[in-house]
């Protein structure tokens, strides 16, 4: 089937206009705001949706010592988990490289664009077993550890819900947004 | 912060011992099961499950031994409870379906499987929407289903030169059927705000696993799945709900589906960071699956007995739509010939592909080539080095940017043994 090139932005259209229609089938129930802001942990690279709180490197340290560094290593390389803080000089990591892959070159402070990502993944998923325990406060500390440890912030910067999307990440432009329609084909030499 | 209502989520504060416990218990119920395997090389039947348990749950013949493995050998479970990535074993599968139990398995950072109730399960769609809601699984059979064939494949789906078989090669990917509400239906009854551009959806296991795709894709094709293959989804796929984004690479498809946020802008979660890159082409590399095939008869690991014919078989797919042709060389690429297409071409589903072969008994290699219904045709390691200006041998050593779409060369050697010859 051929496409005219208009065809994707007309039919983009069309659903603009319809997609706030109203509900066809009146089937399931409305969440309370309460019930939603605590199922809600997602957290937007503006900082949208952090919770109030702050924490510091050093308030960090503390708590990484006792509740990360079983599995991430005392220097946060070389432990059973992911590496956390980049090393000077290479440390072997006991668990193989999968997706997404944390090695050297992908450690989340120095890879990820938004310091929200970090305090967005430690909030949901961390400690292993305990997940979701950490306080807010908590969180913004453990961040600031590993951005500091990582040398992408001082360590007496306190981080709170205004400060911390303010972080200028180093891979903060490291990203593109590729396009996606339906029906768009990969940008790749095609033909044999 | 997180879910102190949805008891679903929970788990039970020894699940580490009760996994633990679990996987011993069903390694001694598979070693029961299965075949044994004498030292003599007879095989000898199982002990018997009784006829009343084979009535109400059948199991397959106790001479079929296919069995998935932990890719790079990596324990899964691990010493944690924690599944890793297992492979399919491709090279015995017939037709285009593979078995629920025998599909691959991706997870996050390694997961432990959550024991959902479903009664007790709800998803929640929320954010930038006119009305949020959330729904029982009950709620969600309330709205038309469709079932729709579709591959899932891993972004790790990577060919090595030191991967021997087509499970190793390319066991990262599988195709069932999928049945469930189309999530453009979800969205429209909560009515999506004008300026919303992503969703973010999110899984109910202990990391709470989230990606985002662009509300286009949502919009498109993606189904909020509660069935696989004529039952209720497994646990390692996902139970009791699944987002499945058709084409699209594993990590998007979460399992364990229990929220959806629709946002105005690319969130980049844990999940998708692992994916980014500052290359345009490389970015959008990892998004949709390219056209890709592998033969899967006779593969790495496989021995033709004797010269003669054969019946060369494979897989073929394409995240950009359906397969439109399949070709094979027996001669290391010099001339292409068209494999027929044996059974269903569904969009962005395996396809199986197959020829007549007639092996002379000498050293040949066999590679197939995929074109899909936009024109895409699979790459060969030399077009995609050319593609990102590297060396030509530079695949042979070094991962691919984005997914792994890359033809497959088997070496058939004169003793009739198949290796990977890339």
């Amino acid at each position: 089937m051929r496409f005219s090139p208009l065809l994707p932005a007309l039919i983009l259209c069309a659903c603009g206009a319809t997609w706030a229609q109203s509900p066809t089938y009146g089937v399931g129930r409305t969440p309370t705001p309460e019930e939603m802001r605590a199922e809600d942990i997602t957290i937007s690279p503006d900082g949208k949706n952090l919770p109030p709180g702050k924490g510091t490197a050093k308030e960090g340290a503390a708590i990484y010592a006792q509740k990360c560094a079983m599995c991430h290593g005392a220097n946060g390389s070389g432990g059973l988990a992911p590496m956390l803080i980049k090393p000077e000089t290479p440390v072997k990591s006991s668990t193989p490289c999968l997706e997404p892959c944390i090695g050297p070159g992908s450690v989340m402070a120095l890879h990820a664009p938004y310091a929200t990502v970090i305090w967005d993944y430690i909030n949901r998923g961390m400690p292993f077993r305990q997940e979701g325990s950490l306080k807010p406060a908590e969180v913004y500390s453990l961040t600031a550890f590993l951005l500091y440890k990582n040398g992408v912030i001082q360590e007496e910067e306190v981080l709170a819900q205004t400060t911390l999307p303010q972080v200028k990440m180093p891979n903060r432009d490291g990203y593109a947004i590729p396009d996606w329609k339906p029906g768009m084909p990969r940008p790749f030499p095609n033909g044999h | 912060m997180n879910s102190k209502r949805n008891p679903a989520s929970k788990k039970p504060a020894d699940s580490t011992k009760a996994s633990r416990r679990r996987f011993l218990t069903t390694g001694a119920a598979a070693a029961a099961l299965g075949a044994v395997r004498t030292a003599t090389g007879q095989t000898s039947p199982p002990e018997a499950k009784s006829l009343t348990d084979q009535v109400a749950y059948g199991d397959r013949s106790h001479y079929v031994t296919s069995l998935r493995v932990p890719v790079d050998g990596r324990p899964s479970p691990d010493e944690f409870g924690m599944t890793f990535h297992v492979l399919a074993p491709l090279q015995d599968l017939v037709g285009i379906i593979t078995p629920s139990s025998l599909h691959f398995i991706g997870t996050h950072r390694g997961s432990i499987v959550p024991d959902i109730d479903p009664q007790q399960h709800r998803l929640m769609i929320h954010g930038m929407v006119d009305r949020p809601l959330e729904f029982s699984m009950d709620d969600l059979k309330r709205f038309p289903s469709v079932s729709r064939v579709h591959f899932i494949e891993c972004l790790g789906n990577h060919s090595k030169p030191e991967d021997k078989t087509v499970q190793e090669t390319h066991g990262l990917t599988s195709c069932s059927e999928w049945t469930g509400v189309l999530l453009s239906v979800l969205l429209k009854e909560c009515g999506v705000q004008n300026r919303a551009s992503w969703v973010v959806s999110e899984g109910s296991e202990e990391v709470k696993g989230a990606g985002s795709i662009r509300l286009a894709k949502a919009m498109d094709d993606c189904i909020v799945a509660y069935g696989q293959n004529g039952e209720p989804i497994r646990p390692q796929q996902g139970f009791p709900l699944r987002l499945v984004v058709p084409g699209f690479e594993g990590i998007y498809n979460t399992k364990w589906l229990r929220r959806i946020k629709v946002v105005d802008r690319y969130y980049m979660t844990y999940n998708d960071y692992g994916h980014i890159s500052k290359d345009e082409e490389v970015a959008a590399l990892t998004f949709q699956w390219g056209p890709k095939s592998v033969i899967t008869f006779p593969s790495g690991g496989q021995k033709l007995p004797a010269p003669g014919i054969y019946q060369l078989t494979g897989l073929a797919w394409s995240g950009g739509g359906a397969v439109r042709r399949v070709e094979v060389s027996t001669n290391g690429g010099h001339t292409w010939k068209d494999a027929e297409i044996r059974g269903a071409v569904h969009p962005k589903a395996h396809t199986r592909f197959g020829m007549d072969w007639k092996w002379d008994g000498g050293e040949c290699v066999l590679q197939s080539r995929c074109t899909d219904e936009l024109g895409q045709v699979q790459p060969s390691r030399a077009q995609l080095a050319a593609f990102f200006k590297v060396p030509p041998d530079h695949y042979k050593t070094h991962g691919v940017q984005g997914s792994d779409n890359m033809i497959q060369p088997w070496r058939v050697a004169g003793d009739g043994s198949v290796h990977n010859a890339i």
